[in-house]
């Protein structure tokens, strides 16, 4: 990958650079990137080196401890970039700012989250391998090269190597005719997306000259375009690109399906990890790098997206009988939701964004966590019936849920209130008041999904008995994620401000290269 | 802490020693009311399920420590002061000027003070058939919440318990509550949130277009931006909209009711007297602090609309009560009248007008707070609600009856009683500042009188029917849970004057507060007031008058 990226710099720097020869890497600046990468390699080499004598737990505690070094390797990089500021590394391709680490911090966090529900459900399902684990770290990575990419191309496969491996893990579970449709759908709908995204590459490529972002940066405020119908064309199909990414409505249809059929831990993953590395993209392409001086003209595009999001999320939801299709549509609400705060495109909007990102990490995942204890052996069991008399038979699992299902409907003191919160703040210090009414009451419309699960678990206490008699394991896997997702989601909703604090220095920012 | 705190020296002596009170003031008391009741909460999770007994004394005990903290809080609380006291101010969000901002005056010291005494009262006077350990919990943190709501100065703080009381309500509505209660907890949740939406939009433009305007950073403050007053005119009204449709909700003003009557009726008795004592002061609250207080022009000028509202509320809830079949329907819609009530005086502005809102928002807690009680004794003798299957009840619980009675007319507002001093301030105060508003409110009170007696007279005189001749008199034990609200019927009836001295300081602060910021507003009933010769000052003739007024009435009953 490392190669492609110098293939791919601009040629003006590759001009600079040919009296040095190859261009300096500066390895430390993608040490969290490379950490993940490697261990993703590296646990392949090592379980086949075993041939199957490594215990079933040894992949997925592997896993962890790569993501958590990865987090760990992020302080270092903090700290260099709030003392020196942002930095452009590997001859422009990637960027080193406050943005990237946090967001890399958000991918770390869901692999862990994604590591530990796998452990106990390819157990249960009987279905054990490595493989889900390298997938998932190398997934992982890249989102990560998509939230530092300074340059469309590196974006663009940074992309792709999340959306390949998204697309295996998604049909991975052999035993579920569903998942490998699940799978085939996401793969389809994904490349026709993927075709979009490259297709406004080439369009922006066509009116800028580049595909670095510092240099169409440079190049749009330089330069008055007498004719700016290609770029325009441009904004338009990458925004369908990462539209589907994220998850946002009208490019959302495939979400419910392949959320639903995808095993439970892998759709964890994918409404945090890959929702995450999408919106990291379209941050850094429309906020930082085009709302300067185009963002009248695609502000519009996002405004429409974000309402139609909110809308169709909230209003779809409420009508669905199955719970992970549920959790579909509201994260589609959520994805119109994070929309509001890209449309006030603004540094505030950024670490709005990011904020919300991270506490819907913690809720989301955890919500899955449940799901993929609930969904029990075949993973099949996610009707809202399903769930009836849970508030009498296990009260613990029950009200952790609840937990989490209020802080999605936005409850003060959790995490999901100050995200909501935060996004309404920014959007409105731009004047937008109608769009953050329509946000803000299109979330008591999603209310009415998270009250239904919650009156199915404790209003109906004639399925209890039935209940108790299901037994319903939680693995420790399970169970240290739900314990770190409690604790996330409680602990942004009450002491929300060294968070809130590094969001807002998290700044987006494009550097130009220096050799 | 407690056992200091409780000292009979620092309880009896302390508004008498200055220094005491200070001391006083030094101990986070609001921080104290908020967390008593959590601890209980965290307490009564952890007990195992095969200790059930304890859940009840837990929750009990800590209710009643947090309720003797709200009594030392109004002993300790300087009478002559305006300004909020107890403060604590600590930044929670700095970056967003968001700060724990707590503090009480004599606005808010009431309503907390009726929070800590009537949790303990539902506690003890309502049973629980299932599930003692959740429904106690779930008490506990509404109580803190309820604590916070009325002590914050903050408006995300407050927001963020306005919030919150949500989801207890909620769970005790919809585990405990009665045949209907999973779409009454479902309609008073998302109607609530519904209202609150618009007022987290309004907050957040507030607070920016206050900081752009001043210039500084951004700040939640309420006092501040209050103080500085910077947004403009329009966008002032447009805000105090948002705003009003979450206080409209809360209160609940007519066309906005018709989540009350099914909550109110739903909900289990301790979660109805909770509702009616607490719940209904928030929007009702809100509106005077966050109404008047950060909108004085907007209110000012949306002051007719809302006091036809609540005149509207005051005929039509009065008029429902009276085709009610179901006596907990019944006492629901009377609520509606009430607040009716309320809503007029806030927005008659004008000192008695205000004074007896307030004075009614605890007097009603009192008094519908011990109807809910007594309705929810009666089902729990003959399992019924319905007027038309009770009757003669006075026949075989003669004390029963007397409760009832006695709770009846104070809720009538018979003078002597404390329905009285509230709802004649209000009228006093609408008649000089909106006349026709008075002439129709006045109304209510016959009204009052019509569906109450009716009940009462279909309830417990007539024949004694075959199901109801075993229907038990009133315990002892409830006798004595009972007590204490019929005590402060009583006793607010004859002698509001210590309530008035604590409350008119900050209504006449925030008045004044009204008449710097509006145009062409002026307070009439000064004039209204001061029959009394010469130089005597404001204050001091309007305590006066609230004795004298009670003085007269001791006589009548």
């Amino acid at each position: 990958m490392i190669a492609l990226i110098v293939q791919d710099a601009p040629i003006e720097t590759l001009v600079a650079e040919a009296s040095t020869g190859t261009p300096e890497i500066i390895f430390s600046a993608i040490a969290p990137n490379l950490i993940l990468m490697l261990g993703g390699v590296l646990l392949l080499t090592v379980v086949s080196l075993m041939r199957g004598k490594s215990p079933s737990w040894f992949p997925a505690v592997w896993t962890v401890v790569t993501a958590t070094l990865a987090i760990v390797a992020l302080f270092p990089l903090w700290a260099r970039v709030q003392d020196e500021g942002a930095q452009t590394v590997m001859a422009g391709a990637v960027g080193l700012d406050g943005f990237s680490l946090f967001v890399t911090g958000i991918i770390c966090l869901s692999v862990i989250m994604g590591a530990l529900l796998l452990e106990g459900y390819v157990r249960r399902e009987g279905i054990e391998g490595a493989e889900w684990y390298v997938l998932l770290l190398l997934s992982a990575s890249g989102g990560v090269t998509m939230a530092s990419a300074n340059d469309l191309i590196v974006m663009f496969i940074g992309l792709e190597i999340l959306s390949v491996a998204a697309y295996v893990l998604t049909a991975m579970h052999s035993k579920r005719i569903s998942s490998q449709e699940a799978g085939l759908k996401y793969f389809v709908l994904g490349a026709f997306s993927s075709a979009f995204l490259l297709y406004g590459i080439a369009l922006t490529y066509g009116a800028t000259g580049s595909t670095n972002l510092v240099q169409i940066q440079r190049f749009l405020s330089d330069t008055v375009l007498t004719q700016n119908g290609l770029l325009l064309a441009g904004f338009a199909f990458m925004l369908i690109g990462f539209g589907f990414k994220v998850g946002a409505a009208p490019f959302h249809t495939w979400a419910p399906d392949v959320y639903q059929g995808a095993p439970s831990p892998v759709t964890a993953y994918m409404a945090s990890g890959i929702k995450a590395a999408g919106f990291a993209g379209l941050l850094r392409v429309f906020v930082v790098t085009f709302g300067p001086t185009y963002g009248p003209d695609w502000r519009p595009m996002v405004y429409a997206l974000a309402v139609l999001s909110l809308l169709v999320g909230s209003f779809m939801a409420i009508v669905q009988t199955n719970v992970k299709r549920m959790l579909a549509y509201s994260s589609i609400s959520h994805a119109g939701f994070i929309l509001v705060a890209v449309e006030a495109s603004s540094t505030q909007g950024t670490s709005a964004a990011l904020f919300y990102l991270l506490a819907y990490t913690f809720m989301v995942t955890g919500s899955f966590a449940i799901v993929t204890i609930m969904g029990r052996t075949g993973d099949g069991t996610h009707a809202l019936d399903d769930y009836r008399g849970l508030g009498r038979a296990r009260p613990g699992l029950a009200l952790i849920f609840t937990v989490f299902l209020l802080a999605q409907a936005g409850v003060p003191f959790t995490a999901g209130f100050l995200s909501k919160f935060y996004v309404i703040n920014s959007v409105v210090a731009e004047g937008q008041y109608a769009l953050a009414v329509i946000a803000m009451v299109s979330a008591v419309v999603a209310a009415f999904l998270y009250l239904r699960v919650v009156v199915a678990m404790y209003f109906s206490e004639d399925a209890a008995a039935e209940m108790m008699e299901s037994r319903i394991k939680i693995p420790a896997g399970a169970s240290i994620a739900l314990v770190i997702a409690v604790i996330g989601t409680l602990w942004l909703g009450i002491v929300p401000g060294a968070i809130t604090d590094v969001a807002n220095d998290a700044v987006a920012q494009l550097v130009a290269f220096r050799s | 802490m407690i056992g200091t705190f409780l000292n009979p020296s620092t309880l009896l002596l302390g508004s008498e020693f200055a220094e005491e009170a200070t001391n006083a003031s030094n101990f986070p008391m609001i921080p104290a009311l908020i967390i008593t009741p959590l601890i209980g909460a965290a307490i009564i999770a952890l007990i195992p399920r095969s200790r059930a007994d304890l859940y009840k004394q837990i929750a009990v005990i800590t209710s009643v420590i947090t309720g003797a903290f709200s009594i030392a809080m109004l002993v300790a609380f300087q009478k002559g002061d305006s300004g909020y006291q107890f403060v604590i101010d600590q930044p929670w969000i700095s970056g967003l000027g968001i700060s724990l901002h707590f503090g009480v005056d004599g606005i808010s010291l009431f309503l907390m003070v009726l929070t800590g005494v009537i949790f303990p009262i539902a506690l003890l006077g309502a049973k629980v058939d299932h599930d003692p350990k959740p429904y106690y919990g779930w008490l506990m943190v509404l109580m803190a919440a309820s604590m916070g709501v009325f002590s914050s100065l903050d408006l995300v703080l407050f927001f963020a318990f306005f919030e919150l009381v949500l989801v207890p309500m909620y769970f005790l509505i919809g585990l405990w509550g009665h045949s209907n209660r999973v779409y009454a907890a479902t309609k008073f949740f998302l109607y609530t949130m519904l209202g609150s939406a618009f007022m987290l939009v309004g907050l957040v433009s507030l607070a920016v277009l206050n900081a752009r305007a001043m210039g500084g950073p951004i700040t939640f403050d309420l006092v501040e931006i209050a103080k500085n007053q910077a947004i403009s005119v329009t966008a002032g009204r447009w805000i105090f909209c948002a705003f009003a449709v979450a206080f409209a909700v809360k209160v609940p003003l007519f066309p906005l009711h018709t989540w009350l009557p099914d909550a109110h009726t739903e909900a289990p008795t301790a979660g109805s007297v909770i509702l009616a004592a607490v719940m209904l002061k928030l929007g009702t609250y809100g509106f005077i602090r966050f109404g008047l207080d950060l909108f004085p022009e907007a209110s000012h000028w949306a002051a007719p609309v809302m006091m036809t509202l609540g005149v509207i509320g005051i005929i039509y809830g009065a008029i429902c009560a009276t085709m009610q079949k179901d006596l907990k329907r019944l006492v629901a819609y009377s609520s509606i009248a009430h607040l009716g009530f309320i809503v007029l005086g806030v927005f008659a502005f004008s000192v008695q007008g205000l004074e007896g809102s307030i004075l009614i928002m605890v007097n009603h807690g009192i008094s519908t707070g011990a109807l809910f009680l007594l309705v929810g004794w009666i089902y729990e003798r003959r399992h019924t609600r319905k007027i038309a299957e009770l009757s003669g009840l006075q026949k075989v619980a003669p004390i029963f009856a007397g409760v009832f009675t006695l709770v009846m007319l104070s809720s009538i507002g018979v003078p002597g009683l404390n329905g009285f001093p509230g709802e004649f301030l209000v009228l006093l105060g609408s008649f000089a500042s909106a006349r026709w508003w008075g002439v129709v409110a006045v109304s209510g009170v016959i009204l009052a009188a019509l569906y109450l007696l009716w009940a009462y007279q279909r309830v417990f005189h007539g024949p004694v029917t075959e199901p109801n001749k075993g229907f038990r008199d009133l315990r002892l034990t409830e006798g004595l849970v009972i007590a204490p609200l019929l005590v402060l019927i009583v006793f607010l009836g004859l002698y509001p004057k210590p309530m008035l001295d604590r409350i008119e300081p900050s209504v006449e602060r925030l008045l004044a507060h009204v008449d710097l910021e509006v145009d062409g507003f002026e307070l009439q009933e000064v004039k209204f007031v001061a029959p009394a010769p010469g130089e005597v000052e404001d204050k001091a003739s309007h305590s006066e008058a609230g004795h004298t007024e009670a003085g007269q009435t001791e006589g009548k009953p």
